[in-house]
């Protein structure tokens, strides 16, 4: 039993050390900044997924203790990873995309990102950044 | 608006929020029950003035389907993409942009649907149009942008628009 248990475990840690190699290997093989973007996305999904499964399994069998702070981690992952993802991609397309570039954003003018209305209160012009201090 | 309702601006984050709690404790006794209840009452209570409209789940029990087909994604996603990595030479990826026009409104769907975009490997969510009606995906690979458009409608945003509105 114990053998079985720990054949389980020992599988889960190699696969998440192989999407984890994977995940780093693409951030410096991929060739433009967006696409080095995907390469993270899978060392936390199956990567640090694989790790806590085996954590969780080899703590109950092994220590009789369950623990699920393993189960937060993916929580607080999965809130935290798309976030992040997304800002930088609105950073990299603030700074290097051109509207041109981007396929048509629908039945909206605009996308988000490139998006300037001098109208708009929630923007801070800067003449309003001036009369805010 | 009724005093419980401005006790309780958020019912399902208060639920949520002592399920953290106990988790975090990682043990169960009525001190961490008790405590967790406080914090998933006044978080929710504090925070309400960002937070202005209540999120409602019209079919709660498709969110277990809807976790399992993602959870499935991500599996076989991440071996698809783990090929592209290791197997192809950089110069036969098709990086692409998709736009993928949106008929969920509610902020909270468009969040589940965006985080899922990002999280499913080989996809990725830039940004949101100017008034929110469409998506900006980023493709590591998608020769056909019709496809990666049309799979996200079919297997995400119909269950989302079952589960919010």
């Amino acid at each position: 039993m114990e053998l079985i248990v720990e054949i389980v475990v020992a599988f889960f840690l190699v696969v998440s050390g192989i999407f984890g190699f994977t995940g780093s290997y693409g951030l410096i093989k991929l060739g433009d900044p967006m696409s080095r973007l995907h390469a993270p996305t899978k060392a936390t999904t199956l990567g640090v997924g694989g790790l806590l499964i085996a954590a969780i399994v080899s703590t109950y069998v092994f220590h009789d203790h369950l623990s699920l702070h393993e189960l937060l981690i993916t929580l607080f992952l999965f809130l935290a990873a798309p976030v992040t993802a997304h800002f930088i991609a609105k950073a990299h397309i603030h700074r290097h995309e051109k509207a041109e570039d981007l396929p048509d954003p629908g039945p909206d003018p605009e996308w988000a990102v490139l998006h300037h209305d001098p109208d708009d209160v929630h923007r801070r012009t800067p003449t309003g950044n001036e009369s805010a201090r | 608006m009724t005093f419980a309702r401005r006790l309780f601006p958020h019912p399902i984050l208060t639920v949520l929020l002592t399920l953290v709690w106990l988790l975090l404790v990682n043990s169960f006794s009525l001190n961490s029950l008790l405590f967790g209840l406080i914090l998933g009452i006044l978080i929710p209570f504090v925070t309400s003035p960002y937070w202005p409209t209540r999120t409602h789940f019209r079919n709660p029990l498709m969110i277990v389907e809807y976790l399992l087909v993602v959870l499935w994604d991500i599996v076989v996603a991440n071996v698809v993409v783990a090929k592209l990595v290791l197997f192809r030479r950089n110069r036969d990826l098709h990086p692409n942009w998709v736009t993928v026009p949106l008929e969920l409104r509610t902020p909270a769907a468009i969040t589940m649907l965006a985080g899922t975009i990002t999280m499913t490997p080989g996809t990725l969510t830039a940004d949101l149009s100017s008034k929110g009606h469409s998506l900006l995906v980023h493709c590591l690979d998608a020769p056909d942008p019709d496809a990666v458009r049309d799979e996200i409608k079919q297997r995400y945003e119909r269950r989302l628009l079952e589960i919010f509105e």
